[in-house]
């Protein structure tokens, strides 16, 4: 039996739903809990199931393209450890990354030189190994952290109530984020080695289309549009970016 | 509720979460480490532990740093649930954030506030079940949905879904912000134009980003200009 076959097989299925089966119940555990806690705080029902379901749209896309990098991963590392991998903690650019970093340490050309199940279990385990930081942190570190954190506005709160830093830095927090995507897509314009116009083509207009949400939204007064705006400017961008490929081609 | 009551209620719920966070991820460590071994066992074969050292070296070096950084600057962004389900599930930045970020924007929740940390972990625990649905369908249909997946017509759409993410994120929060948004903008686009290997680097890139945004939006805080 040639690897890839052995790194498909039936049983690997099955255990990798088993895991993945934990992983939901413990979001639904989550999720429950605090539903519940909203409620009895006195959050609005319409408003939780309104979270719910925006959230459940928003992250219709993006699933898409993970379950695309199983497909990308899953001819190299058979589709139920790709499946896993996609699933629990690892992100496409991560893996793809770790998986290459681990082949070329065990001394194959990269990912595509696997030829057997050893090598592929050791990969395995340095793929899984390397992504746990963040867990271990969160076991060890994420009550005290978080304990420090909240226990800052705290004393703010007992004096005369001040406007907190709070909100503007996870705003900027976020705009930094995007500034190091759209800086990347803008570098790909340039010729060399990474020239690709198409990112920033789809960002661009993403951007356009969103600003006509948000023009609806706040200018409009359209705020039923608020749930779906992202999604759909992501779907308008990714048909343009399908358009333009056409064009080109 | 009265708000001591609430504020004690909400840290009896935290407590809890904080409980069963650990446990579910200490139970996710013995799990997915298990697998290779696992596998390992039905095939006869067992991790070429020199391999795996020096894999784990190279990975290490990059990524637990990364990992650490990572913790540090979104677990506050995230909030308790928010956290423990997010750093299990991953894809943290480029789903579960901007997730939590959309829904508290609906919501209109402000940071600190026991609505805000409900909002956060009702968002991320829906995303992550809805992926894993996703996926777990995808998966059940691989076989026939490969050739439409995989068809070369859609493939520029699929290829493109992170910058169209961004895209649109971008438009809101820099539009939101101007004044914090332009300098790191800026050099983010200098960088990469100059330094092009940076431009496969952006997990790396966006922590000085983040930073710089945070200073200016501190120093522009401070000045009374936000």
């Amino acid at each position: 039996m040639d690897y890839l076959s052995s790194a498909n097989a039936g049983i690997f299925y099955l255990i990798v739903g088993i895991v993945l089966a934990f992983v939901v119940v413990m979001c639904f555990v989550f999720l429950i809990k605090s539903y519940k806690a909203g409620i009895e705080i006195g959050m609005d029902k319409k408003e939780l199931k309104k979270i719910i379901t925006s959230s459940a749209t928003f992250t219709l896309l993006p699933s898409i393209s993970i379950l695309l990098g199983v497909v990308a991963l899953s001819g190299t590392l058979g589709v139920p450890f790709s499946w896993l991998r996609l699933s629990v903690i690892g992100a496409l650019q991560y893996e793809l990354n770790v998986a290459e970093i681990a082949a070329t340490a065990l001394g194959l050309t990269g990912l595509n030189g696997i030829e057997n199940m050893g090598q592929f279990v050791t990969i395995a385990l340095v793929m899984t190994a390397g992504i746990l930081g963040g867990i271990i942190c969160c076991i060890f570190f994420l009550k005290k952290y978080l304990g420090k954190i909240s226990s800052k506005p705290k004393k703010a709160e007992t004096g005369e109530k001040k406007p907190s830093f709070g909100d503007h830095a996870t705003t900027a927090m976020f705009v930094g984020l995007c500034a190091a995507y759209i800086g990347s897509y803008v570098g790909k314009m340039m010729p060399g080695q990474y020239h690709d116009y198409m990112p920033l083509f789809t960002a661009i207009v993403a951007a356009v289309v969103m600003a006509v949400f948000e023009f609806l939204i706040q200018k409009k007064d359209m705020k039923v549009l608020e749930n779906f705006s992202l999604a759909a400017s992501m779907l308008v961008a990714m048909a343009a970016s399908v358009v333009l490929q056409l064009i080109i081609a | 509720m009265e708000n001591k009551t609430k504020e004690q209620f909400f840290e009896e719920f935290n407590s809890g979460l904080h409980r069963i966070g650990r446990i579910m991820l200490i139970l996710a460590v013995i799990l997915l480490v298990a697998v290779p071994f696992v596998i390992g066992a039905i095939n006869g074969v067992s991790p070429d532990w020199g391999g795996f050292i020096a894999g784990f070296a190279n990975v290490g070096i990059v990524y637990i740093p990364v990992a650490i950084v990572e913790f540090l600057v979104y677990s506050p962004m995230l909030g308790v649930g928010g956290s423990y389900l997010s750093f299990l599930t991953g894809n943290v930045t480029n789903m579960k954030i901007p997730c939590a970020m959309n829904a508290r924007d609906i919501a209109k929740t402000e940071v600190g506030t026991p609505e805000n940390e409900i909002v956060s972990t009702i968002s991320v625990a829906t995303s992550a079940i809805v992926t894993t649905l996703v996926i777990v369908a995808g998966v059940v249909l691989l076989v026939p949905l490969q050739p439409v997946l995989a068809s070369p017509v859609l493939q520029p759409a699929f290829d493109n879904v992170v910058p169209a993410l961004f895209g649109a994120l971008a438009l809101k929060y820099f539009s939101k912000s101007p004044k914090i948004a332009l300098i790191p903008l800026a050099i983010m686009c200098l960088l990469c134009i100059f330094v092009p290997s940076m431009i496969t680097q952006t997990s790396i890139l966006m922590i000085p980003s983040g930073g710089l945004a945070l200073a200016i939006g501190f120093f522009l805080f401070k000045k009374g200009k936000l």
